[in-house]
């Protein structure tokens, strides 16, 4: 029960800058975000702050602005742990740019591979992962999708669950109110995943196709590991 | 686990036009246990209605098998496979298909009866399937009588109705509001609980989520599962560690 309220203040939290724990819950969120989308950015080639500033703006429209001082301290922390390093000298401005490492390489395709929690998290996270991975070399966006749709479907089946056990009275009915409420949430989102993959099949049928492998996956056949 | 009450194993359905041939399903691997409710959702024209009419006999494979209760179908002769489909299977169809010069429970009465029920039999058991899904008052109106999402629940009786063990339902809430959508739901899960086995084909995230299991199905190939889900107990004890 605590987990499920938990959720449901994790995810109403979100913007309204309620209590300390969706507030903290909300940021930590959104800077694995950006720290996960400055790693895709750098998969397309080495670059420097300002500039992943501007490729991260035009990813995602502009809806997530960052300010340069977040990306510096973000690649700082990326240097850190050993997921970018520095590209050479600094150039005529001072300005340095950085790379992937193998393991920053890993963490990438680690994060598209993976699904965006409901638990705590702002939805963002899922819109910038998919921004990114329409931009991203390399990345199967369907599969990207799928993965998501999967991982949206068990939360919905699990709410589903604790609906269904609902009794009649006036208590439950309200609980069964609040679960509706995630329950439509969780739906509105697949619904948006059907929207996004109906588009990214279209226009890779539309694009003019650089070669016969490209064709293939525009054929909207999402071909991935079962689990 | 008891042994599957449907079993799919290598499906493929080819249509051919001429030269042009359209795979709507290909190595298809499906098997659903009594107790069972599995869910298929995919975009128009992936396959959905395809596996559903070769899971309930009324088309058969182009490769693969199909077995219905242990049974793989296509050894049986056409009488036999009629008798799995009148017996075993219960259908509700993407058009409802009523029978426009019967009442409500005279359509819902029409399998028992054609199976041998004696009428005052199958006549009672098929209000008991009216009242299930909350159509009775309706028993004795004419589908052009009744609203579309009536209609609807008079099928679903139609489909529930007498000892089926196997219930295939193709958008079954499609005329419905939701909470009318989420009754039918319901009726349908207790049935699996029952020890029905049930196939779902829906296009709406929230019904199929009333699934024990949900397949995703893209361009006639299983991409992908969710589920099985834990029940509901353990999702609340996990919470409260
Ligand atoms: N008799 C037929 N002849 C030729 N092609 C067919 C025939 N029946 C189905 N198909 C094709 O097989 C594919 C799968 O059709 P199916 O009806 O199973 O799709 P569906 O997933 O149920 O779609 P919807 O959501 O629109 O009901 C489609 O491409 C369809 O055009
Ligand atoms: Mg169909």
């Amino acid at each position: 029960m605590i987990r499920m309220l938990l959720w449901i203040v994790g995810g109403g939290r979100h913007g309204t800058g309620g209590s300390c724990l969706g507030h903290t819950a909300y940021a930590y969120s959104v800077s694995m975000s950006i720290r996960h989308g400055l790693l895709a950015l750098l998969q397309r080639g080495p670059s420097h702050g300002y500039q992943l500033r501007a490729e991260f703006d035009a990813a995602t429209g502009a809806t997530w602005p960052l300010n340069v001082g977040q990306v510096y301290s973000t690649l700082d922390r990326l240097e850190r742990d050993g997921l970018v390093v520095q590209d050479g000298t600094p150039d005529a401005d001072g300005r340095i740019a950085y790379r992937l490492t193998d393991a920053g390489r890993t963490e990438v395709s680690g994060w598209f591979g993976s699904p965006v929690s409901p638990k705590g998290a702002p939805r963002d996270e899922l819109a910038i992962k998919l921004a990114l991975a329409v931009t991203t070399p390399g990345v199967d966006v369907l599969a990207v999708v799928q993965t998501q749709r999967t991982a949206t479907m068990t939360g919905l089946q699990q709410l589903t669950r604790l609906k269904a056990r609902a009794g009649d009275g006036a208590e439950d009915l309200a609980w069964s109110l609040v679960l509706d409420s995630l329950v439509f949430r969780a739906e509105a989102e697949s619904r948006w995943l059907d929207h996004c993959e109906a588009r990214v099949a279209r226009a890779a049928t539309r694009r003019p196709a650089p070669g016969p492998a490209a064709e293939a996956a525009g054929a909207a056949t999402v071909e991935r590991s079962r689990r | 686990m008891s042994a599957p009450l449907l079993e799919l194993s290598g499906v493929t359905r080819e249509h051919r036009q001429g030269d042009v041939v359209v795979q709507a399903l290909r190595g298809v691997d499906l098997s659903v246990t009594p107790g069972e409710l599995v869910a298929v959702m995919g975009p128009s024209g992936s396959g959905k209605s395809t596996l559903l009419q070769l899971a309930g006999g009324l088309d058969s494979p182009t490769a693969g098998r199909v077995c219905v209760e242990g049974r793989d179908l296509a050894g049986l002769s056409p009488a036999q496979v009629a008798a799995v489909r009148r017996r075993s299977v219960g259908y509700v169809f993407q058009d409802l298909n009523l029978l426009p010069s019967l009442t409500a429970v005279e359509n819902v009465a029409l399998p028992l009866e054609l199976d041998g029920v004696r009428g005052g039999v199958a006549r009672r058991t098929a209000r008991a399937a009216l009242d299930e899904v909350g159509v009775g008052a309706l028993a004795g109106r004419f589908p052009d009588e009744m609203s579309g999402g009536q209609q609807q629940r008079v099928a679903i009786a139609r489909a529930l109705v007498g000892p089926r063990r196997l219930l295939l339902a193709d958008e079954p809430t499609g005329a419905l509001d939701s909470t009318t959508g989420e009754e039918v739901l319901r009726v349908l899960r207790a049935r699996c609980e029952a020890g029905a086995a049930g196939v779902l084909v829906t296009h709406e995230a929230r019904h199929a989520a009333w699934a024990d299991r949900v397949v995703f199905l893209r361009d006639g190939v299983i991409v992908d599962q969710s589920g099985p889900v834990a029940p509901a107990e353990s999702l609340l004890a996990a919470g409260g560690a």
